[in-house]
């Protein structure tokens, strides 16, 4: 039977004249009495450097710290959190300051919920070494595949159910074989490395940390597709990642594992960089394939597809970094296994970024169907400061925000797109009560609007235009007809726009519009922010009862707005003050007060 | 112009990168990235003579450079400032530290700071959206989790860097 | 050295786990420092270079001192994690200067581990 708990107890001086030895005692006894003494391990460690609380624990593997025990305490320890996998919550190391440490509790959840394939490798191995990156399996896959036929390689895929990871979620195996039947003396496999969705980062992550999974997936997808030469294209943004990438081609090349003959087997395939220059459009695939071949960016009509006419005209398959570093995994374990995880349509993992207004920022990688609660609560550990969670953005400037009466929506392709928003490459910006979601949809279309690459008209003037529809109305200028003409607007871009930016560009607009509404409506009816974010909707007061004039709002403000006297009430000049928002930050009496712009110039 | 060309040892580096490219075909925005590294930004001449080198109409570098956000033509500072607004960025605050940055250099966009020691630059996401807000001074000191009071004591640092060459 | 079979490629994933577990060699445990964008922002670099000079004066050279890529919780970069021998790999969160000399001074010297950083044991 393996081990399934390791209990460290603290055996330092502090400890053990506190009584640690009693504890322990009484924890075996109890371990004996459940029979667990097979699967539960307690080890004597050297001290824990927090002998003012002593006797500790640390529990593994959750690493859940408790203080000041008790010979009376192992009971329930025993009971509740070694059979029950409950924290025994009273018992839980608070830490010299005396607040509950984060990691005992919200922690825990962040790394056991997770399923890690595309991020198998992230923190475990050094991304400058190959060896190590063979010793955890790698480039066996690849061997696997040359023992396959192009054709079982791409049944297998199919099989398992990867759609692609960048956005739109097409069947990988199908785009293999697809391209794979298109008749060509040179075919290409390119890796869409050009993560522009700002609040993704998991692409950069992999390349970074795990360089060498996705030259693997790509000399596999070369053989399947019938593919000698692969680029990667990637964002100039991410310098760390063009040199680790470097340093594994280069690894790659010196093993034989890229390049000519690969295993003996007659494969030959070579992977070169391509740096992208700062367009957010080259994400789509026809503008990408312009960019590799060092043009302008700017999408052209489909059909004809990549799959049958790419880059320099020959049949090309884009495929996204997380899509191509679940290959190898897929090859070695075969399609069950990543079947055997996910949703009826959306099998295996989604890597997500979670970040904004959430404790625990990070990458994550959860199966297909989690819903967006445990995702955000339970793994991301809810909203800091005990703000209350407004809505979650996916899908970058292509997506929309889901409001919280959706939060328990299982995640999948299809669920998202159902909510009016899309997957896109897996970034999650939790929001709170003080974002403003028309700010948030201005700030998106600003976005589409600055990156439009202005070859067709929609596009071009219709995202500049709802921009300034936008603007009018956080600055507190907007009407109802404004209203419609931002949805009349989103609808004919929409339907018209050559590529999928513009075709999606409208997308912040209409889900904000959808579930939001009254936000839009109280800045153009009350002139009022009910996040309390638009500037021109707001102002800062000093709240004299509060305020003890310890002058650091004073010494903050950029613009000498703020005047007072030592331990006097200090006052805001309205004309003078710009809203940084500098006083609010610093003030440690809560005595600075945002309010309504309207309700302050109605006082004065 | 061509006597330049042949005695600026700035060219000469960019010559022979692009005389060392195994294949030309497809390279003209390598050549640029190279190209901007070495000179700082790309003027009229520089596009000229890569024009020239890569045997391609001038008209196409320029639009090429023109379409890119990565590419200028107009010098930037010694060490540039890239304020991160992807979302995660702007919704933790992004705006505040790019307004507090040009407030501290004295510059109102993205025009180097009158000793061409600093620019700044607003900038897509970074993809360091969990430090978020960030920001990048040249191409490697990332400053993540900031707020806009760390900033006057970052800037100051790379002055102190300066005055003690 | 070209791999050419799937005993090749055997030989070196046993030497790569020797690395992996930090007992190649004469090394007695290792050091791994997560270095993607997110960590270096978080001062990761600093934290690098304070356990290399930490273990330097003190003439540690049995240590392995390696970076890696985000392990995820980018909240409490800088991460390092810290394996010693034959024990659990411990990993640490907001590691900066301080506490890269303490991880040096009282893990790796002295042996204990450090619960007021301790995030969790291995991400494997």
């Amino acid at each position: 039977m393996p081990l399934e708990n390791t209990i460290l107890i603290c055996a330092g001086g502090g400890c053990i004249s506190a009584g640690e030895i009693s504890v322990k005692e009484a924890l075996e006894n109890e371990i004996k009495k459940y029979a667990l003494d097979g699967v539960v391990k307690v080890v004597e460690t050297g001290c824990m450097d927090a002998c003012s609380l002593g006797p500790l624990m640390v529990i593994y593997p959750e690493g859940v710290f408790y203080q000041k025990l008790k010979p009376s305490d192992a009971k329930e320890i025993v009971e509740e959190h070694l059979l029950k996998g409950r924290v025994v919550q009273r018992l839980l190391y608070k830490g010299p300051s005396g607040e509950i440490k984060p990691r005992a509790t919200e922690e825990i959840p962040f790394f056991t919920r997770q399923v890690r394939i595309a991020t198998r490798n992230l923190g475990v191995i050094d991304p400058a070494s190959i060896e190590e990156y063979i010793a955890r399996d790698g480039y066996f896959a690849l061997r696997k595949a040359l023992s396959m036929t192009p054709e079982m390689v791409i049944e297998e895929i199919k099989k398992s159910g990867l759609r692609g990871r960048g956005g739109a979620g097409f069947p990988t195996g199908l785009k293999w074989e697809l391209t794979r039947k298109s008749k060509s003396d040179e075919k290409y496999l390119i890796c869409n490395a050009d993560e522009g969705d700002p609040g993704a980062f998991m692409d950069r992550s992999m390349m970074e940390g795990d360089p060498h999974s996705l030259l693997e997936g790509m000399a596999i997808g070369g053989y399947a597709i019938g593919a000698h030469q692969g680029y990667i294209y990637v964002r100039a943004e991410y310098p760390l990642a063009i040199e680790r990438l470097k340093i594994a081609i280069k690894q790659a090349r010196e093993y034989g594992l890229l390049g000519k003959d690969i295993f003996g087997s007659g494969f030959d395939f070579d992977v070169d960089l391509r740096i992208g220059a700062g367009a957010f459009v080259c994400g789509e695939e026809t503008a990408l394939i312009q960019s590799v071949e060092g043009k302008r960016g700017q999408p052209v009509q489909k059909p004809p597809y990549p799959a049958q006419s790419g880059l320099w005209k020959k049949p090309t398959v884009i495929n996204n970094v997380e899509t191509l570093v679940d290959v190898p995994y897929i090859i070695n374990k075969g399609w069950e296994a990543f079947a055997s995880i996910g949703t009826e349509k959306s099998k295996g993992t989604k890597v997500f970024a979670l970040v904004g207004k959430v404790n625990n920022t990070g990458l994550v990688e959860v199966p297909m169907g989690t819903t967006l609660r445990e995702l955000i609560f339970d793994i991301g550990g809810g909203i800091p400061g005990g703000k209350r969670f407004k809505a979650v953005q996916t899908g970058g400037p292509s997506g929309g925000c889901i409001p919280e009466e959706y939060l328990d929506t299982p995640i999948d392709y299809e669920s998202l797109t159902s909510l009016g928003t899309i997957m896109g490459s897996g970034g999650m910006i939790v929001m709170d009560e003080d974002t403003c979601m028309v700010d948030v949809a201005r700030f998106f279309l600003q976005f589409t609007a600055d990156e439009s690459c202005g070859k067709c008209t929609p596009c071009r003037e219709g995202t500049r235009k709802m921009l300034s529809i936008l603007d009018k109305i956080v600055e507190g200028n907007g009407t109802m007809e404004d209203i419609e003409r931002l949805e009349t607007l989103a609808v004919t871009i929409k339907d018209t726009a050559l590529c999928g930016l513009g075709q999606t560009a409208p997308n912040p607009v209409l889900s904000t519009l959808r579930y939001f509404r009254d936000e839009y409506e109280a800045h153009v009816k009350e002139k009022r922010c009910p996040a309390k974010s638009c500037k021109a909707l707001i102002a800062y007061r000093i709240d004299p009862a509060k305020c003890t004039g310890c002058t650091a709002c004073a010494r903050a403000c950029p613009t000498g707005a703020i005047t007072g006297e030592v331990r006097k009430v200090h006052t805001i000049d309205q004309e003078k003050c710009i809203k940084c928002g500098s006083c609010f930050e610093v003030c440690r009496f809560d005595a600075v007060e945002k309010l309504d712009a309207v309700e302050v110039t109605a006082d004065t | 112009m061509e006597n330049q060309t042949l005695t600026d040892p700035k060219f000469a580096e960019l010559d022979e990168f692009i005389d060392n490219l195994p294949d030309k075909k497809g390279m003209l925005i390598g050549v640029l990235h190279k190209a901007q590294e070495i000179f700082g930004y790309l003027p009229a001449e520089v596009q000229h003579h890569i024009a020239q080198k890569l045997d391609i109409p001038e008209s196409t570098v320029f639009g090429v450079v023109t379409f890119y956000s990565f590419f200028t033509m107009k010098p930037r500072g010694k060490y540039q400032i890239k304020v991160c607004l992807g979302t995660a960025c702007y919704v933790k605050g992004g705006q505040k530290i790019s307004d507090r940055v040009k407030e501290e250099l004295g510059v109102t966009g993205d025009e180097p700071t009158s000793d061409g020691l600093f620019s700044v630059q607003e900038v897509r996401c970074l993809g360091a959206c969990s430090m978020a807000p960030v920001m990048l001074v040249g191409e490697r000191d990332f400053y993540g989790r900031l707020t806009p009071d760390k900033i006057p004591q970052i800037i100051e640092s790379y002055r102190r860097k300066e005055n003690k060459k | 050295m070209k791999i050419k079979s799937l005993e090749d490629l055997e030989k070196i994933k046993e030497e790569g786990l020797k690395n992996l577990s930090g007992r190649q060699g004469k090394k007695r445990g290792r050091i791994t420092v997560a270095m993607g964008t997110c960590g270096i922002s978080a001062g990761a670099k600093d934290t690098l270079m304070t356990i290399i000079d930490e273990l330097d004066k003190n003439g540690i050279d049995d240590i392995a001192v390696v970076q890696s890529g985000c392990m995820g919780l980018c909240e409490v970069e800088p991460t390092v994690e810290v394996q010693i021998g034959d024990q659990e790999p411990v990993i640490y969160g907001n590691v900066g200067i301080e506490e890269a000399k303490r991880i040096v001074k009282e893990h790796v010297i002295g042996g204990r581990i450090l619960g007021d950083l301790l995030v969790k044991k291995s991400a494997q």
